[in-house]
């Protein structure tokens, strides 16, 4: 955007194999959301190439885009990003409904993926009536109520307190350990040591890219 | 295209912000109302006024008389003055098989002429007319008692009358059998076997009032006239316009009584189908300006619903956003707008036909219960008309939702997510 074109990435290089659950930290203007956004198909890199699941993401058109970030990728965001109007049970249908699905699927599966992330009683309630944390939580029904292949997860705890934080890192790691690929961009060291590969940005560069000993969180009742 | 999920996401978007949904609609609302409104109001008055200055004759009609030569042919002079005869008539009606009644037509006396009718001690003056039974048919009148001419009395030269409510009220006493009596005129006595009323007339409502209709070979005989014709009134089929009929009958007038093929004075005429169709344009004009108002007012109402879209659409900048995030493409998002604007113009335009309807329906009721209105009479929209209104709120409400559908999806999502 904007005439004076600013380069934000400088050369990334990395893999991430399925099942990997990946942080990337770095500064305020390190480039760690455009990244994000790259690889959520929100955005596209001026040079270099991508490919997801074996599928070249390159000069998509607008509908090839909404189909692949439906099918194969779930998006996470600081501020939720729930339709306000929508109830629960709603929000978390929302990708099924522009995948296609007949209502009834929907529902029962939108109910099935509320009821994983423990909503299934406030499937009802609008946004407006959730905490920060449930509507997190929410969010994250959302991502995954497609099966896609990525949980993309920008700031996931940016907007809650510790204590809730813990309980969604802790949602976030039990879909992990389900086998699904989970990238969190964060700059909260705390969040980053409970993925098991960090890496590292200052100014558009890697500047190291490690595997970590998982912090658990423990059972929080 | 409006599956049963379309229509729950336009109904949670449009209660999403009611009070802004209502008062956007009320603009569409007020337009449709006014088109319809003025439309009808159009429609009242050109049947208020066709009814009271027109429809009392046989609108495919003339009336024609003769007036004396404007120049000299076959060595007859000009300023000759002629009658048409009664087998012009017969001539007429065999060259124009097109015409549908020809009613040659004499006419003694007059209103607010000497006294020439008389009834016992009471006299009056009248206008009196020798007529065929046709006429009736070109000039629609109430028979209250009785019965109008018929071809017998034609055939006999019965000494019968027709007369109008004046007349009876003048020569006669409240209660008094009227048919069956005679009344004098000019000094031949008539026996009366009808009463008449001529109802939507407007003007000349006294002097009809005042008329003894009398059979056309009676009056011939009675007063002297032979066969002479003072005038006639034509009427065409209805496939044909008297207009289109009328030079050739007057070249066949001028043939039979030896007059110039070039004289256009000497036979004078009124075409009451040139008049209607005049009097049809003034009011197909108004039926434009109608249209044309009620449009521009509806315009700005759906100028008003692209507005609030375009804002909608600004507001939900974000949520456009979340929804392409979520796999949406911008078809579907602009479809979505584009049919939300659609089902509030419709619905709003709904409301204000049925609104304007409402109206209407008071109109004619307060009409009903106050008795004809000078010019005026039973507002009404032909269907022809609400489904052109029905198609221009269709299209205007796809007007409206284009810009405000077009930049719904013109930013990036990535740009759209991070508005805040």
């Amino acid at each position: 955007m904007g005439s004076n074109s600013l380069h934000v990435l400088k050369g990334i290089n990395f893999n991430v194999e399925e099942g990997e659950m990946v942080s990337i930290m770095g500064s305020s203007g390190s480039g760690k959301s455009t990244l994000l956004n790259i690889l959520g198909i929100l955005d596209e890199a001026d040079s270099g190439s991508y490919t997801l699941d074996g599928v070249p993401i390159k000069n998509l058109n607008e509908k090839l885009a909404a189909k692949y970030r439906n099918e194969f990728l779930g998006f996470v965001f600081q501020s939720f990003n729930l339709v306000n109007y929508k109830s629960a049970l709603d929000n978390v249908a929302l990708p099924l409904y522009y995948k296609g699905l007949k209502r009834r699927e929907r529902m029962d599966l939108a109910l099935h993926y509320l009821d994983k992330v423990g909503l299934a009683d406030w499937s009802h309630h609008l946004p407006s009536e959730l905490s920060g944390g449930q509507k997190q939580r929410v969010a994250v029904a959302r991502a995954l109520v497609t099966d896609p292949k990525v949980l993309l997860a920008d700031e996931p705890t940016g907007a809650l307190d510790s204590t809730t934080s813990y309980e969604v890192m802790e949602l976030i790691q039990s879909i992990n350990d389900e086998g699904k690929t989970i990238l969190i961009v964060t700059h909260e060291t705390d969040i980053s040591n409970m993925t098991k590969r960090i890496v590292n940005l200052k100014d558009g560069v890697i500047i190291d890219d490690n595997s970590v000993e998982q912090v658990r969180i423990k059972q929080h009742v | 295209m409006f599956s049963n999920d379309r229509w729950t996401e336009i109904v949670e978007a449009l209660n999403a912000n009611r009070m802004r949904t209502t008062l956007t609609a009320f603009g569409v609302f007020w337009g449709i109302a006014i088109l319809v409104l003025l439309l009808a109001l159009t429609n009242g008055l050109r049947k208020g006024v066709s009814s009271s200055e027109l429809a009392n004759f046989a609108t495919n009609s003339m009336f024609m008389w003769t007036q004396g030569t404007s120049m000299p042919y076959k060595g007859l002079p000009r300023r000759r003055r002629f009658n048409y005869k009664i087998d012009d008539v017969a001539a007429l009606k065999s060259q124009f098989p097109e015409l549908k009644y020809v009613s040659p037509r004499n006419q003694l006396g007059g209103y607010q002429g000497a006294n020439n009718v008389i009834r016992g001690m009471k006299t009056g003056a009248f206008q009196v007319n020798g007529d065929y039974p046709e006429f009736i048919k070109q000039k629609p009148m109430d028979i209250l008692q009785g019965r109008f001419l018929s071809y017998s009395d034609i055939n006999e030269n019965r000494k019968i009358c027709v007369i109008g409510p004046d007349v009876v009220k003048s020569l006669y006493d409240r209660n008094e059998d009227i048919i069956g009596s005679y009344i004098k005129i000019n000094g031949v006595n008539f026996l009366v076997v009808g009463t008449f009323k001529i109802s939507n007339s407007q003007g000349d409502s006294e002097e009809e009032a005042n008329t003894i209709f009398i059979p056309f070979t009676t009056f011939n005989q009675a007063f002297n006239y032979g066969d002479i014709v003072g005038w006639m009134a034509i009427t065409a089929k209805d496939e044909t316009s008297i207009t289109e009929l009328k030079e050739g009958i007057f070249s066949l007038m001028r043939r039979r009584h030896t007059i110039h093929p070039e004289d256009k004075r000497a036979i004078g005429h009124y075409d009451l189908a040139a008049e209607f169709e005049r009097f049809n344009g003034l009011f197909d004009i108004l039926t434009i300006v109608g249209y044309f108002v009620g449009a521009l007012v509806l315009m700005s109402g759906i100028i008003g619903i692209s507005n609030i879209m375009l804002i909608v659409v600004k507001e939900r900048t974000k949520e456009i956003g979340v929804r392409r995030a979520v796999g949406a493409t911008p078809f579907t998002i602009k479809a979505q707008i584009l049919q939300e604007s659609l089902i509030l113009t419709i619905l709003s335009g709904m409301a204000g036909i049925s609104f304007a309807a409402g109206v209407i329906w008071i109109l004619n009721y307060i009409l009903d219960l106050q008795g004809p209105v000078e010019n005026f009479a039973n507002p009404s929209v032909s269907m022809t008309v609400v489904f052109a209104a029905l198609i221009i709120l269709v299209g205007s409400g796809l007007l409206a939702g284009l810009i405000p559908a077009n930049s719904a999806t013109k930013m990036k999502p990535v740009d759209a997510l991070r508005i805040e």
